[in-house]
């Protein structure tokens, strides 16, 4: 489904990502681990199309990806939840939702069923994004999204300053996606929330891939995690 | 003759002031909003709006409403038009960078100065309104048999005035429509807020940015298509306005576009009020004076958000 060959980039002059490949099939959850500035989000950004890849080939479902603009990218069902939420603040509710929907061209059908995974977001339709709670934030972060009908989610440290009631819901969407074929992107800091419910997990360091392995063999040998991220 | 009827007189003069201000220094507001631009040959769009408009109804000609009514469409959309290619030629390929685009546009404005200069000339030029019959203000006074109505000589206004007052509201109830209650002001909006979450939404913002410009250049135009029957159109006549409106966007608040009608109507009243009281060079000197107070004691504007 997403296929990175050798993918570098960074900002100006600063090269960040090195020479990252990786393959994430539908309906598989990939999760990236590393410390603050390992290159996790640049490698969002990246796909996303937000970064220019200096070298390297991004394939999407046999098209590449590498020179198309942001705008289009979306349009290829890639569903993106950036760090820190970064919902459309002064929008409301509704509003945020609709982009996703526009982003997607997706029906207010699609809209239903997203307000029927967060019934809280089908309560607030007419208040402003920056009124709500964190994890409501994070709610209407992941609802946007999945406007679109992703078959391919990136998720930028969605657990990030969240009660653990609200990792959970995180949590159990992921894998209810997962469990629909939609193939997960995930950055997170927090090894505990995620390694459960991962296939898949690639260290990143110094923007180098450093290892990528099965999370099964990861939870039989919590040691590489001290190895690899110093936890 | 007595202080109120002179207010009066002031405050139409001013409103007038004001709806021309408000429609130019919204384009203006737009453009910084949206694109964190600032643009600096905003009044040389105004101007060539005004010159268009005395260019197309000089050819046209005609009975002056139907000239003046295609002016009101041509002018604007050319303006328009002209805008989208600067956006497309010169603001994308510097990336928007905010102090780039400020010279860009310092260069728009006299490339844009100088051509008219010479092909339209140093001349200033009037366009004939498209009514303009003289309405007589009454007044009241106290005399022995009661209150009597009188018309005080020199109280009095136009209908193409007043016109243009009331299609001035109309235009900005428009945009407050397109930006709150339409898609297009909706992808607008998601643009200003987060330029890169709204590309990674599907979001084309070269495409938002070119509209936004040209929407603002437009609406500097069509203010001056209103005003030239009024003030005649000249290739120098964009320099006060321009002033006018980054005082009123800096007042109102940059990028508000509420805070920016309230500020030109402020500054709309005060200029005609103090002009007809005083004189319009003291009505600029107290305008000035109120952008130093706003930006020392309230750097946001009257109804901006702070920005760190």
């Amino acid at each position: 489904m997403l296929e990175l060959i050798s993918v570098s980039s960074g900002y100006a002059d600063a090269q960040v990502l090195r020479q990252v490949s990786l393959q994430l099939n539908a309906g598989e959850i990939v999760c990236i681990l590393g410390r603050n500035g390992a290159g996790k989000t640049t490698m969002m950004k990246t796909i996303m199309g937000l970064l220019k890849a200096d070298a390297g080939q991004i394939m999407y479902n046999g098209t590449d990806l590498t020179t198309l603009s942001p705008h289009k990218i979306a349009g290829f069902g890639i569903g993106y939840i950036p760090q820190g939420r970064r919902l459309f603040a002064e929008l409301t509710v509704a509003e945020n939702l609709e982009i996703g929907l526009m982003a997607g061209g997706k029906s207010v059908a699609t809209r239903d069923k997203v307000l029927a995974m967060f019934p809280r977001l089908a309560e607030r339709l007419d208040q402003r994004a920056d009124t709500l709670s964190g994890g409501e934030q994070q709610m209407l972060a992941t609802g946007r999204a999945l406007c679109l009908e992703p078959q391919l989610l990136l998720l930028d440290e969605p657990t990030e300053g969240l009660q653990p009631s609200m990792i959970a819901l995180i949590r159990d969407t992921v894998v209810a996606l997962k469990q629909q074929g939609v193939g997960i992107l995930l950055v997170e800091q927090r090894v505990d929330a995620v390694l459960s419910i991962a296939d898949k997990v690639m260290f990143l360091e110094n923007g180098m891939s450093r290892d990528i392995m099965s999370a099964d063999h990861l939870r039989k040998n919590p040691d590489l995690l001290k190895k690899y991220i110093g936890v | 003759m007595e202080l109120a009827p002179y207010l009066i007189l002031g405050s139409i003069e001013g409103l007038v002031t004001a709806a021309v201000l408000a429609l130019m220094a919204v384009g203006l507001s737009l453009v910084f909003g949206v694109m964190r631009v600032v643009n600096v040959a905003h009044g040389e769009f105004f101007m060539l709006g005004a010159v268009l408009a005395w260019f197309v109804a000089d050819m046209i000609g005609g009975h002056p409403a139907i000239s003046f009514i295609a002016a009101l469409f041509i002018a604007p959309m050319l303006v328009g038009s002209l805008a989208i290619v600067a956006d497309t030629t010169i603001l994308k390929r510097i990336n928007y960078d905010p102090e780039r685009t400020i010279v860009a546009t310092i260069g728009l404005l006299y490339i844009i100065q100088q051509v008219t200069l010479m092909t339209y000339g140093s001349n200033a030029r009037p366009v004939e309104p498209p009514f303009n019959q003289r309405i007589s203000i009454p007044w009241f006074e106290w005399t022995e048999s009661g209150l009597s109505m009188y018309w005080p000589w020199g109280l009095g206004t136009t209908t193409y005035k007043l016109a243009v007052i009331g299609f001035a509201i109309i235009l900005l109830l428009a945009i407050w429509l397109l930006m709150t209650r339409t898609r297009i002001g909706l992808i607008m909006r998601a643009t200003q807020l987060d330029r890169d979450v709204a590309q990674a939404y599907g979001i084309n913002v070269d495409r938002v940015y070119a509209m936004v410009f040209g929407l603002g250049a437009g609406l500097a135009a069509l203010a001056a298509v209103l005003i030239v029957p009024i003030q005649q159109a000249h290739y120098l006549m964009g320099h006060d306005p321009l002033l006018l409106s980054f005082i009123v966007v800096i007042i109102g608040g940059l990028g508000s576009l509420a805070g920016t009608v309230v500020a030109a109507v402020l500054i709309g009243l005060s200029d005609g009020l103090i002009s007809v009281f005083f004189t319009p060079t003291l009505a600029k000197i107290i305008a000035t004076l109120i952008v130093t107070f706003v930006l020392i004691f309230r750097p946001s504007g009257l109804l901006g958000k702070h920005r760190p």
